[in-house]
């Protein structure tokens, strides 16, 4: 079952590098990584997803805890959370298509946000079943390429996450 | 001020006395520095060395140990004994010089990224890219290494850094926001612990390295005495209890006492304090103490639940949270009924007649020397009083289980790392730390060709370190391995082409002796301890004795290979 880990930690370098050891070290791998700065920018927020056996995970959150540079670990994987990715897809867009290709794409509310001559880029955010649908139904155009973030995720309890 | 003169500056502000380095291209500002500063550098013949005697000195003396490399190899030379301090939570801060900022990334000369190579081996590590960070870095350092679940810390300085020019401004605090030690354990969970402790019928305490960092022997020794409760220790925590107390089962785990492991086997509650439950003292984990229930006392919550489940976590210092719990007992130890002290003289008889059953004991020789009976000399010749430093392997085993501990912070060897080379430079640090008291190096042939070259520090300086090389002419450990593992395929072990040590000493201008009779072995040992300055004395023991009793690999604690004797000597610990 996987995971997603939301940390505040300071915004100074070698801090990701630190975290990803812990991963790392034992051979276990993110599955997905988004880190920026916060309003604060001596802080920064860090979404990670990973999938682990429940007793290492457990053991993960105290030892990402430990570092120094963690100001604070909330566990998101309870289900009381938001989470949300964004992908930009560009697809083959001769004109015979141009038109289907929109329709499909406002039903996942994508917007372009580039039209060329043969192609278009979509903006699609969503959570990870959501960007994943809109990639298999567009694999019947001829999808370029895709550029996916990984997710970024919030508590939805305004007491749980993170109390700066 | 200068960044040189800055650094200067602030370990005199954390009063640091002694410092333990190597010098080289992009440190030389400091060491110009130091030409003057009223702080000792001692300067070792290599850097493993200069950070395992920081570590040496912090373990005897309880301070913080500071050693320094210059960049690049340096560097890299110091990660034993970072991994090494790391392992064995040792508050260490280790200072590196680093090529100036402009060049770093660029493969220039003697460059390393010594905070990315030690990122997994520290607890916290800092690259100081501005000369206006320097100060409160090396504060914060300190604070880090010193505070909570101590370790060690480096700080990276670039060439340009040291030289650049600043204020000095030393911090009085340390704000981090996500660094929290905790302190004082939870009441309602101590509460717990004191009502399961009072309950129990045949309770074990189980100590370890954290009672000696906390400072928590005395409590330790308050709280065993209110229950009644027997202790064994840990490797590290050799000392935290007086081995010749009625209620000490000596060391536990693989080659701890049979009666340690059985009484744990056979406990139904175990107070377990600052100790992490380490693979060599559990043994296969599914049979580990089946019988009991356990509360884990630690700083470190990282600690609880991670090899067995626990029954009453306690997330604090060792002494504090001692303290809290005796409390408790004491109150509720004044009203035990004549029940409850039959349980525990009934608990103590057993344990008693398993002491009896499988001694520590060994078949003593008039021909030749066994080492145990050297470990037993040395404990006799020093009043049991010294500070003990050793490498890893047999002789390390054997120096725990016969040298008579008394005293915490007397005990310097590498648990968690298993490290060679390890006890002739921590026996360097500890003597710097206390230069009047009595300190011996316990080594093998094996591990001291590891770190001689430091024959020439102790020699420079005059200290008055022993260093007793249990010679085998074996890397006894692995051949003893080898011997019940692999049938006797004594495979790169030989060691018997070693130089002559004794003779090796005199040319490093210190006395140097070969031991090789049981008869000479107490004059010997005694007047090495007399003569002024350093000693080597090489005793030549049995080659093929084994360390029994021993847990065999994927083995539970109360599966002990326990050895046969002809005609063994029995070992009392009191």
């Amino acid at each position: 079952m996987s995971q997603t880990i939301s940390l505040l930690v300071e915004n100074k370098f070698g801090v990701l590098a630190r975290i990803a050891g812990l991963f790392s070290a034992r051979g276990y791998n993110i599955d997905s990584l988004s880190v920026a700065q916060t309003e604060d920018p001596t802080l920064s927020h860090i979404t990670l997803v990973t999938d682990l056996e429940p007793k290492a995970f457990q053991q993960l959150l105290k030892l990402l805890d430990k570092l120094v540079d963690v100001v604070s670990v909330a566990d998101l994987s309870n289900g009381h959370s938001v989470a949300r990715e964004l992908a930009l897809l560009k697809v083959k867009a001769d004109q015979a298509q141009r038109v289907e290709i929109l329709k499909e794409a406002e039903l996942f509310r994508a917007r372009v946000i580039h039209a060329g001559i043969d192609a278009y880029i979509f903006e699609v955010t969503g959570d990870t079943g959501k960007i994943e649908a809109f990639i298999r139904l567009f694999q019947k155009y001829e999808i370029q390429e895709v550029a996916r973030t990984g997710a970024v995720a919030m508590a939805r309890d305004s007491r749980q996450g993170h109390a700066i | 001020m200068k960044g040189a003169e800055i650094f200067v500056q602030c370990l005199l502000q954390e009063n640091v006395e002694v410092i333990f380095g190597h010098p080289g291209g992009v440190v030389l500002s400091i060491y110009d520095c130091l030409y003057d500063a009223p702080i000792r550098h001692i300067l070792m013949r290599h850097e493993q060395a200069a950070a395992h005697a920081a570590d040496g000195y912090a373990r005897a003396s309880g301070k913080v140990g500071v050693c320094i490399g210059t960049s690049g190899p340096g560097a890299t030379n110091l990660v034993t004994g970072i991994a090494t301090a790391q392992m064995d939570s040792i508050p260490i801060v280790v200072f590196t010089g680093n090529v100036p900022t402009h060049l770093i990334g660029s493969d220039a000369f003697q460059e390393a990224d010594i905070v990315g190579i030690t990122r997994p081996c520290t607890k916290h590590s800092y690259l100081v890219r501005r000369v206006e960070d320097l100060a409160r870095t090396i504060k914060e350092a300190f604070y880090v290494a010193a505070t909570g679940r101590p370790g060690p810390v480096l700080v990276d300085m670039p060439k340009d850094v040291l030289l650049a020019e600043t204020e000095f401004d030393y911090p009085k605090t340390v704000n981090l926001r996500g660094y929290h030690p905790p302190s004082e354990g939870d009441w309602a969970q101590v509460e717990k612990a004191a009502q399961l402790l009072m309950e129990a019928k045949r309770p074990v305490i189980y100590a370890g390295g954290g009672v000696i960092s906390s400072g928590g022997s005395a409590e330790l020794v308050e709280t065993a005495e209110l229950l009644q409760a027997p202790v064994t220790t840990t490797l590290l925590g050799m000392g935290c209890f007086p081995s010749a107390h009625r209620l000490s089962l000596g060391m536990l785990g693989m080659h701890g006492t049979w009666y340690a492991n059985t009484s744990m086997s056979h406990a139904d509650v175990i107070l377990a304090v600052g100790v992490r439950f380490d693979d060599r003292v559990t043994g296969r984990l599914a049979a580990f103490c089946p019988n009991a229930k356990f509360i884990h006392i630690d700083i470190d919550p990282s600690e609880i639940n991670k090899n067995v489940q626990v029954h009453v976590p306690i997330i604090g210092d060792a002494k504090t949270v001692l303290r809290q719990l005796n409390q408790l007992l004491v109150e509720q130890c004044a009203k035990t009924t004549e029940e409850w002290q039959a349980e525990r003289r009934a608990w103590h008889a057993q344990i008693d007649q398993w002491k009896e059953q499988y001694p520590l004991c060994y078949d003593d020789s008039d021909e030749v020397i066994k080492p145990q009976r050297l470990m037993e000399e040395l404990s006799n010749v020093t009043d049991s009083a010294a500070i003990i430093a050793t490498d890893v392997g047999q002789h390390q085993m054997w120096a725990a289980q016969y040298y008579r501990f008394t005293q915490p912070r007397t005990w310097l060897s590498s648990g968690g790392l298993g490290t060679m080379g390890f006890g002739f430079p921590a026996a360097i640090g500890a003597q710097m730390a206390y230069p009047d008291r009595q300190v011996v190096a316990i080594v093998g042939d094996g591990g001291f060709q590891m770190t001689m070259q430091e024959l020439a520090t102790a020699a420079e300086h005059r200290l008055p370190v022993k260093v007793i090389i249990m010679n085998n002419a074996f890397l006894g450990m692995v051949r003893q391995w080898q011997e019940i593992f692999f049938e006797r395929r004594y495979s790169a072990v030989d060691l018997s082409l070693s130089p002559d040590f004794a003779k090796l000493a005199e040319a490093f201008g210190i006395v140097g002796m070969t031991v090789t009779k049981p008869a000479a072995l107490a004059s010997a040992l005694r007047e090495a301890m007399d003569l002024p300055g350093p000693v080597l004395v090489d005793v030549r023991v049995a080659q093929e004795e084994n360390v029994y009793p021993m847990i065999p690999p994927g083995g539970a604690i109360h599966e002990m290979i326990v050895g046969e004797y002809k005609s063994p000597k029995v070992v009392h610990m009191s």
